[in-house]
């Protein structure tokens, strides 16, 4: 169980990034977390996956309070972050250290043909298309075998097409062993594609605005009206954290939040 | 001295030389301003005495290298860039690394170090004569000078343009401290760092020639003076020749040297 009590976050600039963000994940689950830009989803994600703390209450997996980096929570960022002088088998396995040679090859050997990409295993990082880069930041973090694994906006830079191949794969692969997943995006549909529960987030400072149950079968069919009714109540309360936000102060109104409206 | 600098220029091209087409195109001027000026001078058209023809210089390096003089003031060169190129690495890596590395030793010694060397160097020439005596010590330490900045800053820059992105990689794999450094740091900053060698070399081999101007009873340094107080100009330019062949030699050793390493990056990659 991942729990995140109370979490509040201001930065030395004394901006106000989090305040009482409460949000219990269950092992197994797929929560995806959608907001306007400055809502703290990405704070949000880094408090849990120890690289900053919290300013106030905590963040705790398995009884465990994060205060760093954490062997069973893996993360995967936006842009792959892959080492450039590692090769692809070198960077999936760079976590890998505590095992024996051939036991390592071996599991890293899996995990690429495992995300299909096993022909490209001694080829170097800037080899790669954008999507077979993030793949092997996949590989990399699911190699570990994590409990958790974190997700910051994984496919946003990424073209529409290869942007669905990869969330496909993406279920697929959490379906070997079911890890818990919290995806950050701001990508209605992405969220609903994957996520049992998507978090809606109201910003400045960031809260938990609503929570939406996505109670549609796997695989989900993008096309369905039960897919359409699921995008419209999230896009619904979207806009409701937005306005909300807009009767405060006019004039920073956001334009991420327009652009999901229309 | 003045072959250190298009070594600098190309430091991050080193494939064009390669290119037999490049390395052609990039011969022909001097090969040809050679033979043009030494056919002038077979032709009688100059008698060659302030600047000789080739054949002239070629003949004063076979007679210094018959004699072993070449070799004694070669060697004698040679080893006071060693020596103060390795003192001079060794400065200024450490430095450059624990300034890279913690604000509060950049905020500390930053400002001092970027003063001195503001400095022209040849300056302290007086002052290290005074302080350790006319002989190798001052030349050395000169050198030494002259190679620590350079690799100070590529190295202090190096390490503070690392990609925090990338650091953070690290952090989630949970790298302890050392690890962090063999695993993130040192081959993110290997390249950069290489380079600064380089430019440290070529400002080694620029600083003997200084120290050796100044004063020396040796080296490749002393036959440019000798060789202008006794009106023998094959003889400067018989050693400019010489410093020039060996500074692109130390250079081209130093990327050899360097490759290898490189190559290991990538075993270690290739093995996980």
């Amino acid at each position: 169980m991942l729990s995140i009590a109370h979490v509040g976050k201001t930065y030395d600039n004394a901006v106000r990034a989090l305040d009482g963000v409460s949000l219990a994940v269950a092992p197994g689950e797929i929560v995806a977390v959608v907001g306007g830009s400055g809502c703290g989803k990405s704070t949000l994600l880094r408090l849990v996956s120890g690289l900053d703390n919290p300013s106030q209450g905590t963040v705790a997996l398995d009884g465990d309070t994060i205060m760093s980096p954490h062997e069973k929570i893996g993360i995967v960022f936006q842009e792959p972050r892959l080492l450039p002088w590692l090769t692809v088998a070198g960077n999936v396995g760079f976590g890998l250290t505590s095992l024996l040679k051939a036991e390592r090859r071996e599991r890293v050997a899996r995990q690429l043909d495992r995300v299909g990409l096993a022909d490209k295993a001694n080829m170097w990082p800037r080899e790669l298309s954008g999507g077979q880069a993030q793949r092997v930041a996949l590989a990399r973090a699911l190699v570990m075998r994590p409990a958790v694994l974190l997700l910051d906006e994984p496919f946003s830079a990424l073209d529409a097409f290869t942007r669905v191949d990869l969330q496909d794969h993406l279920l697929d692969l959490w379906a070997d062993s079911k890890p818990t997943l919290v995806v950050v995006t701001h990508d209605v549909d992405e969220a609903i594609v994957l996520a049992d529960r998507v978090v809606v987030m109201h910003p400045q400072p960031g809260r938990v605005f609503a929570e939406i149950e996505i109670d549609l079968p796997r695989p989900r069919d993008r096309q369905s009206a039960a897919y359409d009714f699921a995008k419209r109540r999230v896009l619904a309360a979207l806009d409701r954290s937005l306005n909300r936000k807009i009767t405060d102060d006019r004039e920073t109104k956001s334009e991420t939040g327009a652009a999901m409206w229309w | 001295m003045t072959v250190t600098e298009p070594a600098l220029a190309t430091a991050r091209q080193p494939r064009s030389f390669a290119h037999p087409a490049s390395l052609a195109l990039g011969l022909l001027l001097p090969v040809g301003l050679a033979l043009a000026w030494e056919l002038a001078v077979r032709a009688g058209l100059s008698d060659g005495r302030l600047v000789p023809p080739p054949s002239r210089i070629w003949d004063t390096l076979a007679e210094l290298a018959s004699t072993g003089e070449l070799q004694r003031h070669t060697l004698a060169t040679v080893l006071r860039v060693a020596a103060g190129f390795g003192l001079g690495v060794v400065a200024g890596t450490l430095a450059g690394a624990i300034t890279g590395y913690s604000a509060l030793m950049r905020g500390l010694l930053d400002p001092t170090l970027q003063a001195l060397r503001a400095i022209p160097s040849i300056a302290w020439v007086p002052l290290f004569i005074l302080w350790l005596g006319i002989f190798e010590s001052s030349k050395i330490t000169l050198i030494a000078v002259g190679v620590f900045f350079p690799v100070y800053l590529g190295v202090m820059g190096a390490v503070l343009s690392v990609d925090r992105k990338i650091v953070e990689v690290g952090r989630v794999f949970r790298l302890s401290g050392p690890a962090m450094v063999w695993r993130i740091l040192l081959p993110a900053v290997l390249p950069a760092y290489v380079i600064a060698l380089r430019s440290g070399l070529g400002l080694g081999w620029m600083f003997v020639v200084a120290a050796e101007l100044l004063g020396a009873s040796e080296g490749l340094g002393y036959l440019l003076v000798d060789g202008q107080q006794l009106g023998k100009p094959a003889q400067i330019v018989a050693a400019i020749v010489v410093f020039a062949v060996i500074g692109k030699t130390t250079d081209w050793m130093l990327t050899s040297a360097a490759a290898p390493f490189l190559r290991w990056e990538d075993r270690y990659g290739a093995r996980a």
